[in-house]
């Protein structure tokens, strides 16, 4: 019996082992997936997994483990879960809870754990993985008895999803696995959830804020994350909308506001579009919603948005003043704040400061790549101007870490919300191709693609095998420009072009694939494009295709670390201030 | 400036290190951290004094309320407040020389609590200020400081008083717990 129906009925009060009083918790919870990789701390867990309607997918590293629970997360909004055995298994997870922890994941990891009778004895792979994860946790337990079991999950459960979520880590010792206690699923009912007693959001707080975005001029609304974890892309709209206000978003916000709205402006900061850092720089108000002044946004704080006062509406009372000094804090849950601030707000017409912004785009904003003439080079940004074209704009888009991941967000417009699955706060290499199939399993009728670059890919390219044996469609771009491109990017920009440990030579990517079973093919100009595109998506099975893109290219604009928002440097050889259309 | 917090933890393992490793992570150091029960049944009190910027205080507090095992935070920095301090202080001592740290002890009403040929042990309680000034005046004498061992800092806000009370118990009038309460949060968003 692989995943049937479970024999335990959570209403009825049963002696189980801790191992199926794991399972039986998480099922529970509406666990119908996790993503693992067993050893001996946590083999009666594995043992007693047949027993429950669960499926387990063995991947091939726990890194991966972790990041597919993160994307199984952002792609449906639910918490994924990860397992793991001690030692190894468990310090194999750190990077993953890191990246989730950074980007307000929620995701449980399970760690098994040397017998409490040998814990601090330095048995055989123990290590204290609630010790090193402490940092990278929103919370972590460690469970040495059986009867705990059921109430640190569901406690893990309920602080992985509230408020700011992030990764929670459970690490079970092997006797709590192996000994009994009584089942009681509502028993194990944690605590109310109580919310952050520094939350504030007055009324008088909402009416200043009110007051501040009907006097204001030239306002600009930035759009984070939070407005995904917070569901509040419909309120974020009104505001936008009933105000005449444009948007800009920041990377992990892509998708939470329509693309194609008219009222947004597109990707802010160190890559971002220059009319939307210059329109932040010029603004008199900002309208900060479910973001955190991140640096790569930022640019400078001393010298960002001078001219502007700031509302900051967030749940996290500790990102308030955290790196920019704000007006009015309106703290609390995007959604219900909005909620009661757009009663206050009766409409307004902004179209002068929208012609402006507009003017601002000269001809920066011919872009059209499409239509340029094919020199017979292969640019990543073509490549996923097509895919986005070719998609629709329809795919979950799962991008590793590098050039691929901006030109991707600058070329790839979403409209959906969960679209995008990608590491922002931690930049984690190698996070694509499990965070990819993590989002697969989520949502398993959505078309998802994996664009990787060459380097990261590598990082956990072993996770091909863990697609082949599960069998799923999954498309995978790699853009191969034989470069740690970010990296070689800011080698030309700011040392002197000395390309230190950057070129990288790499196995023939389709072989690789070949060698899994999966189908592959290169492309090496646009031409080829779109038919190797429509013959990945029409087949049925995993496919990789292999962009052999032009080598030294570089992500324009960009703000270099440290300096001011209107400080970009554009492309060169050009008028600096004026991106051409062959800029792309 | 220094900060002082009083936050009441959970009382189980591990708890006074995810205290200490925000602290750390924040990049800040911590000047005392007692610990102790408290008058609620499985949580524990700490007075925690910090060196940090002025701005700091509201992160701080902030995160510290973010720890899943900290029940209450509250940001006493600049608040009527009474703050004591323990010292046990062994010197050296004799038959010759020993009169004279009485009479210290005495006049800076700490107390003699151990008496060896060689030694002698003061115990003194008192805001920092008044430990240091006693250290000071031994280490002026012949009587060499051995050990000092200091509790750090406690604190517990005052009671609500009239400025009248305030004034006849000869301390100057601050604002009230429920004002500073009322209009901390709110301003500490205002741009400084
Ligand atoms: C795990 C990890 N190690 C190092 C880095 C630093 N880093 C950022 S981008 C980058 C280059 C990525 O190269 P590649 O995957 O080929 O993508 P490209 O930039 O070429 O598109 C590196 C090394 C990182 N972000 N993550
Ligand atoms: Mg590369």
């Amino acid at each position: 019996m692989t995943h049937g129906q479970s024999e335990f009925d959570p209403e009825v009060l049963t002696r189980l082992t801790g191992a199926e009083l794991l399972w039986a918790t998480l099922v529970g919870e509406g666990v119908t997936e996790v993503f693992g990789y067993p050893g001996g701390a946590i083999l009666p867990a594995y043992d007693a997994l047949r027993k429950f309607p669960i499926r387990h997918i063995l991947v091939r590293h726990e890194q991966g483990a972790a990041h597919m629970a993160d994307g199984y997360a952002r792609a449906s909004g639910k918490v994924g879960v990860a397992i793991a055995t001690s030692g190894p298994g468990a310090t194999n997870l750190v990077t993953g809870i890191a990246t989730a922890m950074m980007d307000s994941i929620p995701i449980v990891c399970i760690t098994g754990q040397v017998s409490s009778k040998v814990l601090g004895t330095d048995a055989f792979q123990e290590i204290d993985i609630t010790g090193i994860t402490l940092p990278v946790t929103k919370h972590n337990f460690l469970v040495s008895r059986a009867e705990e079991i059921a109430p640190a999950i569901r406690a893990a459960f309920q602080i992985a999803q509230s408020g700011r979520p992030g990764p929670v880590l459970v690490d079970i010792t092997k006797d709590a696995q192996q000994a009994t206690a009584i089942f009681d699923f509502a028993g194990a009912k944690p605590r109310a959830y109580a919310p952050h007693p520094m939350l504030h959001c007055t009324d008088q707080k909402l009416h200043q804020a009110a007051e501040l975005i009907r006097k204001a001029e030239r306002p600009v609304i930035l759009a984070g994350h939070g407005i995904l974890q917070a569901r509040a892309g419909e309120q974020v709209r009104n505001l936008a909308e009933r105000m005449q206000i444009p948007i800009g978003m920041t990377l992990l916000g892509l998708g939470a506001f329509p693309a194609s709205h008219p009222l947004n402006m597109g990707m802010m900061g160190m890559h971002g579009e220059s009319w939307v850092n210059q329109a932040i720089q010029e603004a008199d108000l900002l309208i900060a919603c479910g973001m955190r002044f991140d640096d790569r946004v930022i640019g400078t704080p001393a010298t960002y948005a001078t001219k502007a006062k700031k509302i900051h509406i967030e749940i996290d009372p500790a990102e308030i003043n955290k790196n920019i000094a704000v007006d009015v804090a309106l703290v609390g849950d995007l959604r219900e704040v909005l909620e009661q601030l757009l009663p206050l707000l009766p409409g307004r017409d902004g179209s002068a400061w929208l012609r402006l912004i507009e003017a601002s785009k000269g001809t920066a904003a011919v872009r059209d790549i499409r239509n340029l003439p094919d020199s017979g080079h292969l640019y990543a940004a073509h490549v996923m101007h097509d895919l986005w074209r070719i998609t629709e704009g329809r795919a979950i888009v799962a991008t590793d870490v590098g050039q691929h991941q901006m030109w991707e967000a600058q070329y790839y417009h979403h409209d959906f919300p969960r679209t995008l699955i990608t590491s922002g706060g931690l930049g984690t290499m190698g996070f694509a191709l499990p965070a990819g199939i993590g989002a697969k399993f989520a949502c398993p009728d959505r078309e998802v693609w994996v664009i990787a670059g060459d380097g990261g890919f590598q990082m956990t390219a072993s996770e091909l095998a863990t697609i082949a044996q599960e069998k799923l469609k999954i498309n995978i771009a790699v853009i191969n420009n034989g470069y740690l491109g970010m990296v070689r990017q800011w080698q030309e920009f700011f040392y002197e072009r000395n390309y230190q440990s950057t070129p990288l030579v790499s196995p023939d990517f389709v072989k690789l694939a070949d060698a899994h079973g999966i189908r592959g093919a290169a492309v090496r100009t646009r031409a080829e494009l779109e038919n190797v595109v429509n013959e990945a998506r029409a087949h049925d099975g995993p496919f990789l295709i292999n962009f052999m893109v032009e080598q030294e290219d570089s992500v324009y604009p960009m703000i270099p670390a440290g300096r001011a928002l209107h400080e970009m440097i554009r492309r060169p050889d050009q008028n600096p201030l004026i991106e051409t259309p062959q800029d792309s | 400036m220094l900060h002082t917090f009083v936050a009441y933890v959970e009382d189980k393992p591990g708890v006074l290190t995810r205290v200490a490793s925000l602290f750390r992570r924040l990049n800040i150091n911590i000047i005392s951290l007692t610990v102790g029960r408290s008058e609620r049944t499985g949580y524990s009190r700490m007075t925690i004094v910090a060196e940090a910027s002025d701005q700091a205080g509201h992160r701080i507090r902030a995160s510290l309320y973010k720890l899943e095992d900290v029940a209450e935070v509250d940001d006493i920095s600049g608040i009527s407040a009474v703050t004591r301090e323990l010292a046990l202080i062994k010197v050296a001592a004799n038959a010759e020389n020993r009169s004279g740290v009485f009479e210290l002890a005495e006049v800076f009403r700490a107390r003699i609590v151990d008496l060896a040929p060689e030694s002698m042990m003061i115990e003194i309680t008192g805001v920092e200020s008044k430990i240091e000034g006693l250290i000071q005046v031994l280490n002026e004498r012949e009587n060499r400081v051995l050990e000092v061992c200091r509790s750090g800092k406690m604190t517990m806000r005052r009671g609500h008083h009239t400025s009248r009370v305030l004034r006849a118990m000869g301390v100057s009038a601050e604002p009230s717990p429920s004002d500073r309460e009322s209009n901390e949060s709110p301003s500490s968003e205002e741009p400084e």
